[in-house]
């Protein structure tokens, strides 16, 4: 029996949800009746809007979707403007204040504390510089990743910016693959560096070579939700860019038809290339979903990518000053967890116009580039009060921190994530000592097993959990070693469970120390990891209460708000009316 | 009026009669149960994997890990709550952290995602 959410797709779904959405946001929050309120919060996320949790209601995650993670000249002042008026909530960040843009590890951007009376005039603003929520989130074609110097970078073979700005256009708003089983992950690169991520999304392009020609390999079917990681399948089909498009339409058609809508937790394709093997995928798409020969696989890239490798030699990430194929330079800036408040956003906005071509983009690492900038500007660029909060060369640990959202948002997180992240990477700055040869050490956090900050990848893996100290349940941490891709990409080892949160920077303090004493020669990290068994890393990770304070090792989950003052549910002004003054429950 | 149990977001929480009524992240005390071998497990909810009616309890089957002894795995059926009048429809949750007993089921039940 197709599941309840099936259903309510089925009724409304795609495109037309705009027009009830509008609707909705001109009679406001009260006009969605109560019986009918699960049913179109799950359809409002195929244009961008996520209701906040329990506690938040009335109150919506908007996500805007930038292929690429591309900002064009002009769009990122707009992003900024839109964060400051309509991103606030009735409580400030501590850390981050009042309205502040999140860069997510799929290059898109999240904005909090959205009003349903809002929308109209955000989409207006957003629309009228080519900005959008549509299928930013729900059950369709999601935002295309891939290498965020796509167009720009030396090590590019095959300019792959055309070709995702192609499946953007041809994808959105596509009636055809509105309503698909699950999410839709794709990913493209033509670069030798391996940076769009391909082997952890849904659909990957990669870039290689055939009969002289620079085009595609195909892969299919990664995903790290749940417990259930997949890296992506070799389905042995080489593509010139273009029929990626074909190949595109393809197969996301047959994920369409033979995806799992009976149980959602089974739909991503990763299930069904688990059922079908690579062989059968190939020959479905040729047989129902193409109608021209596919090539087999041409010769990839892969023995050369250094993207997160590990090897601490070549391109790990995109943070730092690095030419472009134009002779202009890129000035990858690095944005701790991410989150960047509103006014420092329309700074940079105002910078990369003065110093650059005003286009910034996203990377999976939730930094942000200012591309284009002349050589002769650098100095001056580089040298701005606003880059010594957003550094092109941090410390590692402040380069390395990727967090979710976390409790502070989310309705499946555990843990609190992005404030105790900036935490943590303080203090890690401040008493870790890297070897010298370490300049790359990710640390990723993600509040739950939905993975959205990407943990089984990182050199440190976190991951929320719960324990119990002097019999009181508090916030810990699972603590995964050694993950990474590259040619030989590898999920972490989870080595240490149930760490209780103000734990685990002192774990990281000793694992990294014995590490230093126990490395052979130039070992690198991830090698070091790949060479011994779970017990005898386990031994390394001593987990040790430092002068570490964590405020959040309570269950913020039980909170309206971790961060408010009264953070008793009780306490939440949720609902609110469109001025944010509370609205009678029924509780 | 029937009773309309879904889980949302994931599984990340229970809506009965599409109002928000049982999260993710608390930790649930089970006894007589076979999750693990911990005489009491000490279990953390980390998703709704399957929820149903069997009136007037509201039940569900939950994903997680006992944080005492590590073991993960997929819980029986626990009762979440109750909707004692359906024309009401008004949701009692139980108190997590007292003591359940998940339980097979031996009889059908409605029972949706």
């Amino acid at each position: 029996m197709p599941s309840k959410v099936e259903g309510w797709k089925d009724e409304v779904y795609g495109n037309e949800i705009r027009e009830h959405l509008m609707e909705f946001a001109e009679q406001g929050w009260e006009s969605i009746p109560e019986d009918e309120q699960d049913a179109w919060f799950e359809r409002f996320k195929w244009w961008g809007l996520y209701h906040q949790r329990s506690g938040q209601e009335s109150y919506f995650m908007m996500r805007i979707g930038t292929p690429n993670g591309v900002i064009k000249p002009g769009q990122l002042e707009v992003i900024g403007e839109v964060a400051k008026e309509y991103a606030t909530g009735p409580v400030d960040n501590p850390e981050f204040g009042e309205a502040y843009c999140d860069w997510t590890t799929r290059q898109s951007i999240q904005l909090h504390w959205i009003k349903i009376e809002d929308i109209p005039e955000i989409f207006e603003k957003l629309e009228a510089v080519g900005l959008g929520t549509q299928q930013a989130c729900g059950d369709s074609w999601r935002n295309i990743v891939g290498c965020p110097v796509a167009g720009k970078d030396k090590h590019e073979h095959v300019d792959a910016w055309s070709v995702a700005e192609d499946l953007h256009e041809t994808f959105k708003g596509n009636d055809d693959y509105a309503n698909l089983p699950r999410k839709w992950k794709v990913a493209i690169a033509g670069c030798d560096e391996g940076c769009g991520q391909g082997d952890i999304n849904d659909l990957a392009f990669e870039p290689a070579e055939k009969d002289g020609e620079i085009g595609f390999n195909v892969r299919i079917g990664g995903g790290l939700s749940r417990k259930e990681p997949r890296l992506a399948r070799d389905i042995d089909v080489w593509v010139p860019p273009e029929q990626a498009a074909d190949v595109a339409h393809g197969m996301s058609a047959l994920f369409r038809d033979h995806g799992d809508r009976e149980d959602r937790f089974n739909a991503r394709i990763k299930f069904l290339m688990d059922e079908w093997g690579p062989e059968k995928m190939r020959s479905v798409l040729q047989e129902d979903y193409v109608d021209f020969e596919l090539a087999t696989a041409g010769e990839d890239m892969r023995d050369q990518y250094s993207y997160n490798t590990g090897s601490q030699d070549g391109h790990n990430d995109h943070v730092g000053i690095h030419e472009q194929k134009d002779g202009n330079y890129y000035v990858g800036l690095n944005v701790l967890v991410g989150r960047m408040g509103a006014d420092d956003v329309l700074e940079l906005a105002e910078l990369a116009d003065e110093y650059g071509s005003g286009e910034v983009r996203l990377t999976q690492r939730q930094n942000i580039i200012v591309t284009d900038v002349p050589e002769e500007n650098l100095d001056e660029f580089t040298s701005e009060p606003l880059l010594e909060n957003y550094s092109p060369e941090p410390s590692p640990f402040m380069r390395g921190s990727i967090a979710c959202t976390g409790t502070e948002y989310c309705s499946l997180s555990i843990v609190e994530t992005k404030n105790r992240q900036v935490r943590y990477a303080r203090w890690l700055k401040d008493n870790v000592e890297l070897p010298e040869d370490h300049e790359d050490f990710h640390i990723h956090l993600s509040g739950c097993t939905a993975s959205c900050a990407q943990p089984q990848i990182a050199d440190v893996s976190l991951r929320g959990m719960k324990t119990r100290k002097d019999g009181e349940p508090v916030e810990a941490l699972d603590i995964g070693l050694g993950g990474g891709l590259g040619d030989d990409p590898r999920f972490a080892d989870w080595v240490e469970m149930r760490v209780p949160a103000d734990e685990v920077p002192g774990a990281i303090k000793n694992l990294v120390n014995n590490f230093k004493d126990a490395r052979e020669g130039g070992e690198t990290f991830r090698d070091f990891v790949e060479d011994r068994d779970e017990e005898t890393l386990a031994e390394m990770v001593e987990p040790e209460e430092t002068d570490y304070d964590d405020p959040y090792m309570h269950n913020t989950k039980m909170t309206w708000y971790p961060y408010a003052e009264d953070d008793d549910m009780q306490s939440s002004p949720a609902p609110t009316n469109a001025a944010g003054e509370s609205l009678p429950s029924d509780d | 009026m029937t009773t309309d149990v879904h889980q949302l977001d994931d599984g990340a929480w229970i809506s009965v009669n599409d109002s928000r009524e049982v999260n993710v992240s608390d930790l649930w005390l089970l006894a007589r149960s076979d999750f693990c071998g911990c005489e009491t497990t000490d279990f953390l909810a980390e998703g709704f994997v399957k929820v149903g009616v069997d009136y007037p309890d509201i039940q569900a089957r939950i994903a997680g890990q006992c944080i005492a002894c590590g073991e993960s795995g997929v819980t029986d059926w626990l009762t979440v709550g109750r909707v004692v009048d359906p024309d009401s429809g008004e949701f009692y949750g139980v108190v997590h952290e007292s003591v359940h007993f998940p339980e097979k089921r031996t009889r059908l039940s409605h029972s949706r995602e």
